[in-house]
């Protein structure tokens, strides 16, 4: 077998694996926008508060020691103790759960009826407001998260690929993880939105939040659930890139890298999201290696947007996006 | 079976409500009616006269509009409901169906049905004899049932939204201007659904229609709206027969019929004006 396609097959499957880390921050748009027609800027935001909020929580910081350091000339930095993953783990999404609440009280029920894009704007000032509050809670400097997730080279493929080519394939413990639990993720979250009623509560408000509020169903409760159920979603992305390449500021900034990935699958679609993602990761990647080299490479940056865009122009609503109906 | 007839009893009493939108607006000046158990009351008027503006103070729908009842209450069988939220007013047994059906267009026919049992809690089997019963009065939902809502017909989507209302077991059916954008057949046909599920299912209608003829011959009791105010309310047949309502809502002046083509200008104004 020639040497190239077997690279080739190389970079395609490590494409796979960073598209599943695409479609876990692009979940929690996509659940968000079916169930209240907003465009949460913020989700990438929440995947890094989360991650800080998880390893502040396991390292055993004190919340705002900054700031209290500062304002009573303490010199307090932890409480000196470690949890335990798990329990970091789900004390964090009581976090997230907590943020769901609070989102929803103070900003997102003061403004239902309002146009889509008010809405929009009030994310992004979100985004702003808690990557500031992620900031002085937990401190900017870069932190290294390790929930015991495995890492490094999978050796089983690794020597399985030896035997048949002669080269053996490098492909990261972690991202295999990344792919099962996504998977999992995923199933769970179909089964939800389109056979339990809180799910079918969660598509009619979505579709109409007059309508929804007529035949008796709690706008307060179904957001603050979407919310929490993204925060979760939030919190898992995090973990993934967390562990990956550490938790720092520069990750609310893959929250774009979700935006093309929801322009292919759909803005309303669970599986859109993931199959976006997956061709997005393994479409970067092969780009890169095929082309890359004769365009002078760095094509990683833009190839996303502009296969996004070609995708606009074509097909709006994205592969699996609903119908954008329009009776008239 | 129910008696067509309305009781004596009264489920839902307005009394001299005013609504204001956006904290200037005006729209209510003033409203006060009363539905009786088992009735069909219609509620009538043209553009603009606050027929929306009245069911949706009932159903509590204003406050997402930015409207609100600053005088007056409502009450339903007895106890004051006005602060309530609309999933608290749905379980009480008060359901509206909004004008321009809002259906949930992404959803199929039997999933918008189901969204009307999302308050119920007397378990699944129930939920499944009522969509049975929906079923019964809109054969045509049964044969659509795993379309998309969004690409049924308009009278299609009038029936979706009924259904749906009826699935969540009410009591009193706040039904607002059912017959909006349907050809006349069909206006007829949606109507003699509600008086059967007036007659079989015992529920009462509050309902909101400009269509004048069709609402008073379906209806037993009306109240006639003007600018924010009931300018006249009676039993129907009387409603029907009142020269007013007959020149200005019916279209019918003494000499019969007449054609738009000989109105100059109104023969005489109207009596509650003056």
């Amino acid at each position: 077998m020639p040497e190239q396609l077997i690279f080739g097959m190389e970079v395609f499957l490590n494409g796979l694996m960073a598209g599943v880390l695409y479609a876990l921050v692009a979940l929690g748009f996509v659940l968000i926008y079916k169930a209240s027609g907003i465009f949460n800027y913020a989700q990438g935001v929440m995947a890094l508060f989360s991650a800080l909020t998880l390893v502040g929580i396991m390292e055993g910081q004190v919340p705002f020691g900054h700031l209290i350091n500062a304002i009573f000339g303490t010199e307090i930095h932890g409480f000196g103790w470690h949890v335990p993953a798990f329990a970091a783990i789900l004390l964090t999404m009581g976090v997230m759960i907590l943020l769901a609440v609070i989102v929803q009280k103070c900003v997102f029920r003061h403004l239902v009826g309002q146009e889509p894009i008010i809405l929009f704007m009030a994310t992004i000032g979100l985004a702003y407001f808690l990557e500031g509050v992620g900031d002085i809670m937990w401190g900017s400097e870069i932190k290294k998260l390790d929930v015991g997730l495995p890492q490094g080279i999978n050796t089983l493929i690794d020597e399985t690929t030896f035997g048949w080519f002669g080269y053996g394939f490098f492909i990261d413990n972690l991202d295999i993880v990344a792919t099962v639990i996504a998977a999992l993720l995923v199933t769970a979250l179909v089964i939800f939105a389109q056979y339990t009623k809180q799910g079918r509560a969660m598509r009619a408000v979505a579709d109409d939040h007059q309508a929804a509020l007529s035949v008796g169903i709690s706008l307060n409760f179904v957001w603050v659930m979407v919310w929490s159920v993204a925060g979760f979603v939030a919190l898992v992305a995090g973990i993934m890139w967390g562990t990956k390449s550490g938790v720092q500021f520069s990750l609310s900034l893959i929250a774009l890298k979700a935006l093309p990935v929801l322009m292919l699958g759909g803005f309303t679609s669970i599986p859109g999201a993931i199959v976006g993602g997956l061709i997005i990761g393994v479409g970067e990647k092969l780009f890169e290696f095929a082309i890359g080299p004769m365009v002078g490479g760095a094509t990683e940056n833009w190839f996303a947007y502009v296969l996004a865009l070609i995708f606009l122009v074509f097909r709006p609503q994205g592969l699996f996006g609903e119908k954008i109906i329009e009776r008239v | 079976m129910f008696d067509a007839a309305p009781s004596d009893e009264t489920l839902l009493e307005v009394n001299n409500i005013e609504v204001i939108y956006n904290h200037v607006i005006l729209v209510l000046k003033g409203v006060s009616l009363s539905v009786p158990k088992g009735g069909i009351t219609a509620l009538l008027g043209g553009n603009g006269a606050g027929k929306t503006t009245t069911l949706k103070a009932v159903s509590n729908l204003l406050h997402s509009e930015r409207g609100e009842v600053t005088k007056g209450t409502i009450s339903y069988r007895g106890d004051r409901v006005q602060d309530l939220d609309p999933a608290a007013l749905v379980k009480r047994g008060v359901i509206q169906v909004m004008e321009g059906r809002h259906c949930f267009e992404h959803l199929t026919v039997e999933e918008n049905l189901l969204t009307g049992a999302y308050t119920r809690s007397d378990g699944s089997a129930n939920v499944a004899d009522d969509l049975e019963m929906v079923y019964s009065y809109f054969p045509r939902l049964k044969e659509r049932r795993k379309s998309q809502a969004g690409y049924t017909s308009g009278g299609e989507q009038q029936m979706v939204a009924m259904g749906r209302a009826l699935m969540s077991r009410p009591e009193t059916i706040l039904l607002d201007e059912p017959s909006m954008g349907l050809a006349p057949q069909l206006v007829e046909q949606i109507f003699e659904i509600v008086k059967e599920v007036n007659e079989k299912e015992g529920v009462s209608f509050l309902l909101a229609e400009q269509n004048t003829n069709v609402a008073l011959r379906y209806a037993h009791y009306g109240y006639i709206l003007e600018s924010g105010r009931v300018v006249m309310d009676g039993p129907a047949a009387e409603l029907r027969e009142n020269p007013d309502v007959k020149e200005f809502y019916l279209g019918m002046s003494e000499e019969g019929r007449k054609s738009f083509r000989d109105v100059r200008s109104y023969r005489r104004r109207k009596r509650w004006l003056s």
